[in-house]
């Protein structure tokens, strides 16, 4: 009979934490996260506890009391007895409108530059560099205000347009005031409008919806569906006869003719500006605040997107195009229907990051006092109620989400343009 | 345990962070500056001029404050303010007072948790149009576009003026003086309104200031005063009583020009009480008895600061108005020094 002696049994002895591999990055992890808490925690005690010691213990009580400002450019309808909730909002929406324009025409303008600044035309190209190094190297504040500044001091102001001998004059038929002040354009007018959907009531996220601009995106919507259709169609037709039916004017047809039917019955007019009293009034008032910031981001983070556009473009191979003009395709079509979609791979990732630095340099606003979010919640607001913590980490809170929505959106348009593996 | 000694390190370190707001006199001294928060520049009230020296109304009490405490008018750092940092600037400690035409209110005083000393200014809020406009009120301004500055009560008492009178407006909102005179000027906007002071303060700096009036219409009380932190008393002490000793200096006849004679002792007690020369009111504050000595010495008594400054021999011409002495039919009263 043998005898079999187990082992020695390993007993777990607490040095093991420090001194066996097997346990030592735990270890450390552990107490890496613990220091992180600690500090963590006393920064927000030391916070509480001063605030407090200030007599000033967090509180939003605020945000229902009347703002007792007002807002110049205001989407929804605010008046200064609305509260500090409504103002933010309001700000919110101002953020949101330039941050989404200043995208579309960064990206445009970016996309068509880049592209130059590769032009075999040599002035093109050297005239696209400057453009690139002038705006990429020069802070966007700068820009802003400089913007800003030629608005206010060379165009002329509502005053110069009126009497007998104005100095100055509308333009585009009279339709258009460009002023010192903003532009202001025609605006869309119903004579036989169906009214507004008001939702939420009298509290201060409430907001009309024009029932007008939804029939007329409803229909428009539908029209383009069914030009689809006929496109599909003729696309199936072209595979199964090698002929392709003439569609163009059916497919205009189908989006102008009900649209065009549905204004006239909805009455739709221009309303056009007109000098009265200090100012242009009727037509859309588009402030030089608005102008400037637009400008001003949209200029500058274009020329941050020409070089990811010319980066992405570059990146695909000589032996594309060679190929593609062997194939006895146009220049501007090897850009469009090959070149483009393949640098699509390369230029989206890092035009994420160029959409949520043009939304944050919004927050530059209030150098040109453009009413945004940082404007009436994080400038007003905070000023009057002295609630630096509270509307700051909300400010933060605001930007964050609005930073990592564009994100997600911009992340699911890449997947769905990224490179198919099959 | 070891987590409870951590923790009580940690109250302990907390604490201290909130009492080493509370000294502030102290610090100032280990400092040897005072940090005094002014504007980013409105001419009579305070602007660098050509030296890069500071001058103006409420830089005087800054220098005021300096020479009370430290001994030297000199000894301030001067820290520029918006009307949207200055109370941030105040509450998080990086300026010791504000000087800085900052109207007293009650929510300012009690919700923000600040200390209105007193009133070195009785002011209003006024209009300023350009000539030309043709306009004789503020009732007449329906649908002017309004330069105002933002995170001012002025912002506030608009809005309520124009709701009140029921006419509409188009505010523009901007952040320093000197952005509103460029916008004001380019005709970006009709009107400017600010404190009365400050349009005439700006008008004065224009090429042709006869090219614009004032509205009579005054639509608010704007009572300005320097601020201090709220619950350090013996720091507004200081402040409050070295303005107090300006306005008493000119009520007794003391200037510049005479101080030195007087604080070798006068028969009137409280003239000799005010330079030191009688009792021991100095110490009471935590200073040595010439402190209002100093004071009133850096930049001479309340009369004689305006009159540099802002008064009707300067090109911003305000006249005293509510600003004079009780006995003279103004506002100014100082409690007695006693």
């Amino acid at each position: 009979m043998t005898t079999l002696t187990d082992p020695p049994k390993e007993q777990f002895r607490l040095s093991m934490l420090l001194y066996d591999t097997r346990y030592r990055s735990a270890t450390i992890q552990v107490i890496a996260m613990i220091g992180f808490m600690l500090l963590a925690a006393w920064l927000i005690s030391n916070t509480a506890q001063n605030l407090a010691a200030l007599g000033k213990p967090i509180d939003f009580g605020f945000f229902s009391e009347p703002a007792s400002y007002d807002i110049n450019q205001r989407l929804l309808d605010y008046s200064s007895r609305d509260t500090h909730l409504r103002a933010a909002l309001i700000g919110l929406l101002n953020t949101l409108v330039v941050a989404v324009l200043g995208c579309i025409t960064a990206t445009v303008l970016g996309v068509i530059i880049g592209v130059l600044r590769l032009s075999n035309n040599w002035i093109v190209a050297r005239l696209m560099t400057i453009y690139v190094e002038g705006f990429r190297n020069v802070p966007v504040l700068l820009w802003i205000v400089f913007i800003m500044a030629i608005l206010i001091e060379t165009l002329p102001a509502p005053s110069a347009f009126r009497g007998d001998n104005a100095t100055a004059s509308m333009v585009l038929g009279d339709s258009v005031a460009v002023t010192n002040r903003g532009v202001y354009v025609p605006e869309p007018l119903f004579s036989n409008s169906l009214g507004n959907i008001h939702l939420f009531g009298e509290s201060s996220l409430r907001f009309d919806i024009s029932l007008d601009l939804m029939a007329v995106l409803v229909v428009l919507g539908a029209g383009i569906w069914v030009s689809n259709f006929i496109r599909k169609r003729a696309d199936r037709i072209q595979e199964q006869t090698g002929d392709r039916p003439v569609t163009w004017w059916q497919r205009v047809a189908v989006i102008v003719l009900p649209t065009g039917l549905l204004l006239v019955l909805l009455g739709f007019h221009l309303g056009y500006p007109e000098l009265k009293g200090f100012n242009f009034s009727g037509g859309t008032h588009l402030r030089n605040s608005l102008i400037a910031l637009w400008l001003a981001l949209s200029l500058y983070t274009a020329a941050f997107i020409a070089e990811i556009v010319r980066a992405g473009i570059m990146a695909i191979s000589k032996g594309q195009t060679e190929a593609a003009s062997a194939l006895g395709l146009r220049s501007n079509k090897i850009m469009s229907l090959v070149i483009l979609p393949q640098a699509l791979r390369v230029i989206i990732p890092p035009l994420i990051s160029n959409y949520l630095n043009l939304t944050k340099n919004s927050s530059l606003a209030i150098a040109v006092g453009y009413m945004d979010i940082t404007g009436t919640l994080g400038g007003i607001t905070m000023n009057q109620t002295g609630r630096e913590l509270e509307t700051i980490l909300l400010l933060m809170l605001v930007y964050l989400t609005i930073s990592l929505s564009i994100s997600a959106v911009m992340n699911w348009y890449n997947e769905s343009v990224k490179l198919k593996e099959r | 345990m070891k987590k409870s000694v951590l923790l009580g390190a940690l109250t302990v370190a907390g604490l201290a962070a909130g009492a080493a707001a509370a000294g502030t006199i102290d610090d100032v001294k280990a400092r040897g500056k005072l940090n005094c928060g002014v504007t980013t520049g409105l001419v009579g009230f305070a602007a660098p001029d050509s030296n890069g020296e500071w001058k103006g109304f409420d830089v005087a009490l800054c220098r005021a404050v300096a020479a009370a405490v430290l001994g030297d008018g000199n000894a301030v750092e001067f820290v520029p303010t918006t009307g949207k940092t200055r109370f941030t600037a105040l509450a998080s400690g990086e300026v010791d007072m504000l000087a800085r035409n900052t109207t007293w209110t009650f929510s300012r005083d009690v919700d923000l948790k600040f200390e209105f000393v007193g009133v070195n200014y009785y002011d209003g809020q006024g209009f300023m149009v350009p000539k030309a406009l043709g306009v004789s009120s503020a009732k007449e301004l329906d649908g002017a576009t309004v330069c105002i500055q933002t995170g001012t009560t002025t912002e506030l008492n608009l809005a309520d003026f124009f709701r009140a009178n029921n006419i509409s407006y188009e505010p523009v909102p901007i952040e320093t003086n000197a952005e509103a005179q460029q916008q004001y000027l380019a005709g970006a906007c009709d009107v400017y309104t600010t404190d009365a002071s400050g349009l005439a303060a700006t008008r004065a700096t224009f090429e042709a200031p006869g090219d614009h009036v004032l509205l009579p219409e005054i639509i608010s009380k704007e009572p300005l005063g320097p601020l201090v932190r709220h619950g350090d008393n013996e720091w507004a002490d200081v402040v409050r009583w070295t303005l107090n000793a300006l306005i008493s200096a000119e009520e007794y006849g003391i200037t510049s020009a005479n101080i030195d004679e007087m604080s070798a002792g006068t028969n009137n007690p409280e003239i000799n009480r005010i330079l030191g020369t009688e009792g021991t009111l100095g110490e009471m504050l935590g200073l040595d008895n010439q402190w209002a000595m100093r004071a009133i010495k850096v930049g001479g008594n309340f009369g004689e600061v305006f009159a540099q400054n802002i008064g009707e021999s300067t090109p911003i011409g305000l006249a005293r108005g509510l600003n004079a002495q009780w006995t003279e039919g103004g506002l100014l009263y100082s409690p007695p020094f006693r």
